[in-house]
């Protein structure tokens, strides 16, 4: 179906893909598979039409063949389901499948094009409503659309990224059995992932892919999980911290009763308690859009309650807003770096300072000579690549962006700190810092709260897991009796017997 | 070519134009880029009046040499620099946040007509100049001021866009004008106010003629002195104080700045009013220092002009005042040659093909054969 030879392609700064060669097989499902950063992304927006690659050749179904957007990919038979869907709100299912198929000339028959949406979904098994209107499906449901929006085109080779990211456990089971059902059917489907489980579970052939290079093609057949690990990390062992044994300090954050509404004014966190601990890591897993997020800006004061109480050090700090939070020593590294985290057009020197400027007792003013001084250590301490304190931040890499942010959070005084995935996305070395980074301010008596996906994570660095699911807290366990087993149990929502106690 | 492959769609045979990202923009390329845009300016805008039937060369010549040429059109583009610059200042300083004032026309209209009801009313003629300029410029800035924190605060409270709004306000502001000078204040319906008395006028250069007679006979009053102080200040705010670095922050990445703790509501009122004030400013400057009195046409379009100068001094306060200045020559070499038209068709062209062309400053363009695409 697909044969890609020497790709390459160079972001300033990175190269994403480096003399990338891959080859599907037709009908077949395919795994992409690699940590975040790895190219994965970047090889099939090539094979998809969005980037044009720096050089090589792909061939498609036998013909050489060069996209200039995914229009010509998708004439081709290639088709890609993105992570963010592009989908149109506030118009039906039937009506964005068609959305921009030129096929369709100027009049459109409203009624043929309900049956065509609808049949497509019958015979891919990927039933929706064509006059539901986006807005009101769930995410499953969404890229269930992009799916036959996908197919409605034409497309032979159906690439997803990523595509369980968004869904519930339920909801993945019920896309593999489609998948499934689509191969059969003669599509070949390709889809990237990071996660071990599903690409054991689906992919009939998996391709590893590190630092920009295809480690190995291997049949899913001879390969078992420990080595594709092996393949993916290049390492044997994924994190390796020493988690060194502290006596636990007096209780710092006492959350209680927390009741917090999404964007959407949605219910995410539901009566949700917790009480965090000084020299503690306190693990929150949980699948993403469990209410992480919604937690997490409740902590830290950018997101109001509509009910509970927030005690830091035995003092009811409820309803403060982000400012206060800060300056009471509650530091965050959210989530999304680039949006929340830094203002990308800032210098280094501006974001290591982005809430530090208010300390300076100048009056109105800064203190631009502390500032330079201030940048220039931490340059140095958090050993950011970065050619000086003046270049913006969005020239930096995911890792070094990263220590930006840590550096700026943990250079204060903090008591408190709310970590959001804090490795998501980085190399093995970044990662390491960062859990080195973590550990030391546990010793130093902060008590920390992560918030990762990532399972393993969560496992290697925390004192208790606590696991997140639909915006309650399903179970703490301690270090000792943290299973994976258990806890993914949890995240699905499931508790297991032996906890029901 | 390779027709027969799955790209046949793609035009062959032709060049393309590609956008290649610069990494980081310097200030060479910033001034290299603007001069060519601007040259390109002149050249549009020249064959427009071409096609018209004038001959541009003379065109320029004669408005050149009467905005710059000599003394006299020197004094007059200062003149109009002034309320340029103080508006263009005020609008730059919202931009910097990304809150689109478009208002600095009706806020300029309000500091105008608060500077008029103190001059009118609350100054006797005995009282001492400096008091009666000083209470002026107060309620100048505070006319405007109030026209820049009811769109400020609607955006902050309930999300209006401001664009809308502080259009919509300009409409407002000169409607309350017109209300005053023919109505309450006017003067036999022909929509202007009395005469000011002689202490509420900004001393003119003309004054000092007793000491210096070259000054005989020039217009230019002492608002100008706003211009460097202005300038000066807003440096200041911008570049060295924390309010000016939450203003940053907020310009470049809201959520970031939430996130850091910038009371994004709060600031976004404050820096309407200052900006409100600083068009408000350039009003009072006018019934003051200029007219002696408020009028219905007080303002020539300062305010909207004022977009186009901060957009194109790309809102930093000096390179403002530059563009500014160049814009007051073309405001006074347009009048000179008695076109009417000219004037706004030359700031229409620039302004467009400034926006357009701003992409130059972040890419390059690079023209590639299509064989490389295959």
């Amino acid at each position: 179906m697909v044969e890609m030879r020497d790709i390459s392609k160079r972001f300033p700064g990175v190269l994403a893909n480096d003399r990338v060669d891959l080859d599907v097989a037709s009908g077949s499902i395919h795994a992409l598979l690699g940590e975040n950063g790895a190219g994965k992304s970047t090889l099939m927006h090539i094979l998809s039409g969005l980037y044009r690659p720096d050089s090589g050749t792909m061939k498609v179904e036998d013909r050489t063949v060069s996209f200039a957007s995914p229009l010509h990919a998708i004439r081709a038979g290639v088709g890609m389901v993105h992570q963010h869907f592009m989908l149109v709100e506030t118009q039906t299912v039937a009506e964005n499948v068609v959305l921009g198929d030129r096929r369709l000339g100027f009049r459109m028959d409203p009624a043929a094009i309900r049956d065509t949406v609808a049949g497509l979904g019958r015979e891919s098994g990927l039933e929706i409503d064509p006059d539901a209107l986006i807005w009101q499906l769930s995410v499953g449901e969404r890229q269930r659309v992009e799916i036959v929006k996908m197919l409605h085109r034409g497309a032979r080779l159906l690439i997803l990224d990523e595509p369980t990211a968004v869904l519930t456990p339920q909801e993945a089971d019920t896309l593999f059995d489609r998948m499934r059902g689509m191969a059969q059917a003669g599509r070949t489907l390709l889809f990237i992932s990071h996660k071990l489980n599903e690409v054991m579970e689906l992919a009939e052939t998996v391709t590893v892919m590190r630092q920009g290079r295809v480690v190995d093609t291997v049949p899913k057949a001879q390969v078992s999980h420990r080595e594709l690990v092996h393949m993916m990390v290049g390492s044997p062992v994924l994190f390796d911290v020493t988690v060194p044994p502290v006596q636990q300090g007096r209780k710092l954050l006492s959350l209680r009763n927390l009741r917090v509404e999404n964007d959407r004014g949605q219910t995410a966190v539901d009566n949700l308690s917790l009480d965090l601990h000084q020299r503690e890591i306190l693990g929150v897993a949980g699948v993403a859009g469990n209410g992480q997020r919604e937690l997490a800006e409740a902590i830290t004061g950018l997101r109001k309650l509509q009910a509970g109480t927030i005690e830091l050090d035995e003092f009811d700090v409820t309803g403060s807003n982000q400012r206060r939070m800060i300056d009471l020593g509650i530091s965050w590294v959210p989530q999304d770096r680039q949006h929340t985290g830094t203002a990308p057009n800032l210098s280094i020197q501006e974001n290591f300072d982005l809430k530090h400027y208010r300390s300076a007792r100048r009056g109105p003013f800064l203190d631009r000579a502390g500032q330079s001084r201030r940048a220039a250590a931490l340059l140095a301490k958090y050993r950011v690549a970065a050619a000086g304190r003046h270049q913006p931040v969005r020239l930096l890499s995911g890792g070094n962006l990263q220590k930006v942010i840590l550096a700026r959070e943990l250079s204060t005084e903090l008591r408190v700190l709310v970590a959001e995935s804090p490795t998501r996305g980085l190399d093995v070395g970044a990662i390491q810092t960062v859990h080195e980074l973590l550990m030391e301010q546990r010793s130093r008596g902060v008590a920390i709260l992560l918030l990762s996906e990532d399972l393993q994570e969560v496992l290697s660095l925390s004192d208790r897991v606590a696991v997140i699911h639909s915006g309650r807290i399903m179970g703490i366990l301690p270090r000792a009796r943290a299973e994976a087993d258990t806890i993914g149990m949890l995240m699905a929502g499931v508790v297991p017997e032996d906890m029901t106690t | 070519m390779t027709g027969s492959t799955a790209s046949g769609t793609m035009p062959s045979g032709r060049l393309r134009l590609r956008l290649e990202a610069r990494d980081q923009p310097g200030l060479l390329t910033h001034v290299a880029v603007s001069l060519l845009l601007l040259v390109a300016a002149l050249l549009l805008a020249g064959v427009v009046m071409m096609v018209a039937g004038g001959n541009p060369l003379d065109v320029y010549r004669s408005m050149f040499g009467a905005g710059f040429g000599s003394k006299w059109g020197l004094n007059d583009t200062l003149v109009k620099m002034v309320p340029l610059t103080l508006a263009s200042l005020g609008v730059a300083l919202a931009f910097r946040m990304k809150m689109w004032n478009i208002g600095a026309e009706g806020q300029l209209l309000m500091g105008a007509l608060a500077a008029s009801g103190i001059a009118l009313f609350a100054v006797p003629p005995d009282m001492p100049q400096w008091l009666a300029l000083g209470l002026m410029a107060a309620a100048g800035a505070a006319g405007g001021a109030v026209w820049g924190i009811v769109p400020g605060w609607l955006r902050a409270q309930f999300g209006v866009n401001e664009i809308i709004s502080t259009l919509m306000l300009n409409y407002v502001a000169l409607s309350i004008v017109q209300f005053f000078v023919y109505g309450p204040w006017g003067e036999r319906g022909f929509g202007l106010t009395p005469m000011f008395e002689r202490n509420t006028w900004l001393p003119r250069l003309t004054e000092f003629a007793d000491q210096w007679s070259a000054l005989r006979g020039l217009t230019l009053h002492l608002g100008i002195l706003a211009v460097p102080v202005a300038i000066v200040l807003l440096t200041i705010l911008l570049n060295r104080t924390k309010f000016g670095f939450e203003i940053a922050m907020v310009g470049d990445n809201p959520d970031a700045a939430r996130y850091a703790g910038v009371r994004l509501r709060r600031t976004m009122i404050i820096v309407m009013a200052l900006s409100g004030a600083l068009a408000g400013m350039a009003g009072m400057n006018e019934v003051s220092g200029v007219v002696h009195r408020l009028l219905e046409h007080i303002s020539p379009g300062y305010g909207y002009t004022a977009i186009i100068v901060a957009w194109l001094g790309r809102f930093n306060p000096l390179a403002v005042a530059v563009v500014a200045f160049l814009f007051g020559g073309l405001i006074v070499g347009a009048d000179e040659i008695q076109s009417a038209g000219i004037s706004s068709l030359l700031q229409g062209v620039i302004l467009f093909v400034m926006v357009s062309g701003n992409l130059l400053i972040r890419y390059r363009i690079r023209l590639r054969a299509p064989e490389m695409l295959e």
